[in-house]
């Protein structure tokens, strides 16, 4: 056990390339899954929890619902729309890391919009007489409200990117775990233990722990003292 | 018939339900006011006669019943266009006093490039230029209360509806909000304005009407009033202890 993990220190510590090229895959299949579900997510929740519409009840337990989805019936539904027989096989991303961002963007986005309504909706309440006393129409609102709880908003990004960096089942579906090209750092931890490689495993599992208590650090201290996701 | 312009706002009979009570409570109950334009009405009461949500259905923020009048005919549902209201609490978002002002510009339609100019200048003209790159969240009680009231005049409302603004603020934050009421009254906005305090509305001056559970108890000029505390407990449950409306 000790030797095992002296080994994996050395191997992130000398720069081992292949730890390196997955954990930068992981990275940037994460950032741009986490990019994507902020770009649909945080208008789609600042919108369910600004505005009062028929079934605004129903979307917002929608969303709370699809936080908990299982990655790997995520994983699954994506493989059958990507696969040679779905609607989207004509993309011909299945098996890439496109694919993979695909999945992780809808595993992320509910998390991201039932995060954004939360935080979106007390301060829609305390600006409601305020909009519509300056006659302010519902996308200058929703610009005003996004801009306004940004510091929230940021911690929302950086959940949804704790989320999306930790996830396996969908990503090794859709992505295939290839070797130099959708090997990210949680199916190369599941595929290096089960062949008993286990000091890549850990070395890969030492910057997945890294970056997600970064992540989390990071979450706490834009949260502030109170631990609400404040502004 | 007459050739004199109608009133800017006028109600007959104005009535607003509490809402989502069974049996029906009403909190303003069949209330005549008019207010021509460039005219003054400083509206008193005790706590729970009606003030604020008076305003609220000048300004179209909550359903009303009976006849409203904007400019001689019928006021149109929502805020009016020309119609600004001061919040007791002011309400600013939370960036800095000019992004607030360029937020209410926007909102009221001005193209992008003129926004930051007349927001600086009207700044200027109340002489709070210096807090243009402060954020909203640091300001005073009177500083924000002036940046609310520069923001509720930056388009140049006809009809500017104030809600206790100088409620909680120190005499000289109090002085600074009614020199800048002035400045818009000597432009020619009328003021509807609900205060608690007998001495700003002889300040202000104008006519006057004294509102108790829903209804207008006392109107006349603000000087003939009897505005020095007379108008009962301060919650709205007591003897009228005034002259019903002439």
């Amino acid at each position: 056990m000790w030797e095992i993990t002296v080994e994996a220190i050395r191997l992130i510590a000398r720069g081992d390339a292949e730890v390196l090229e997955i954990a930068a895959l992981s990275l940037r299949v994460t950032a741009a899954s986490v990019l994507a579900s902020c770009a649909i997510g945080m208008p789609l929740g600042a919108a369910v929890g600004a505005f009062a519409f028929p079934g605004r009840r129903a979307a917002t337990a929608a969303l709370s619902a699809l936080m908990g989805l299982p990655p790997v019936v995520v994983g699954l539904a994506v493989y059958l729309l990507l696969s040679a027989s779905g609607p989207l096989h004509w993309l011909d991303i299945l098996y890439s890391p496109a694919a993979m961002v695909l999945a992780q963007t809808l595993l992320v986005t509910p998390l991201v919009a039932a995060l954004t309504r939360e935080v979106v909706a007390g301060r829609a309440a305390e600006y409601r007489d305020l909009f519509a006393s300056l006659r302010a129409g519902p996308l200058l609102r929703l610009r005003a409200l996004l801009l306004d709880a940004r510091g929230a908003l940021a911690t929302v990004a950086l959940a949804g990117f704790g989320r999306a960096i930790a996830e396996v089942g969908a990503v090794i579906v859709v992505g295939g775990n290839i070797a130099h090209h959708t090997r990210v750092m949680t199916t190369a931890i599941a595929l290096e233990t089960s062949k008993g490689e286990l000091e890549l495993a850990l070395a890969l599992g030492l910057i997945l722990l890294g970056i997600s208590l970064g992540v989390n650090a990071a979450v706490m201290l834009l949260r502030g003292p109170s631990g609400a996701l404040a502004a | 018939m007459s050739g004199a312009p109608p009133p800017l706002i006028e109600a007959r009979g104005l009535t607003v339900e509490a809402p989502g009570e069974t049996p029906r409570r009403r909190l303003l109950d069949g209330v005549d006011l008019a207010v021509p334009a460039g005219g003054r009405l400083v509206v008193m009461g005790p706590n729970g006669a009606g003030k604020t949500v008076l305003l609220r259905a000048l300004h179209g923020l909550v359903p009303h019943g009976g006849t409203l009048l904007w400019r001689g005919r019928p006021a149109p549902p929502g805020p009016r266009r020309g119609q600004a209201l001061v919040f007791q609490r002011p309400v600013l978002l939370r960036r800095s006093v000019l992004a607030n002002l360029r937020f209410a510009l926007a909102a009221a339609g001005a193209p992008r490039r003129v926004r930051t100019p007349r927001a600086e200048a009207a700044l200027g003209e109340a002489g709070l230029l210096h807090l243009a790159h402060r954020p909203a969240a640091v300001l005073s009680g009177g500083e924000a209360q002036r940046v609310a009231l520069v923001r509720a005049l930056l388009a140049a409302p006809d009809l500017l509806l104030l809600d206790e603004p100088t409620a909680s603020l120190d005499p000289e934050a109090t002085r600074a909000v009614e020199a800048l009421l002035a400045r818009a009254a000597a432009a020619g906005t009328a003021l509807v304005l609900v205060t608690q305090d007998p001495g700003q509305a002889r300040r202000l001056g104008g006519e006057g009407a004294i509102l108790r559970r829903g209804r207008i108890a006392a109107r006349g000029p603000v000087a003939a009033l009897p505005v020095g505390g007379a108008w009962g407990p301060l919650d709205d449950g007591g003897p009228a202890g005034l002259g019903a409306a002439p």
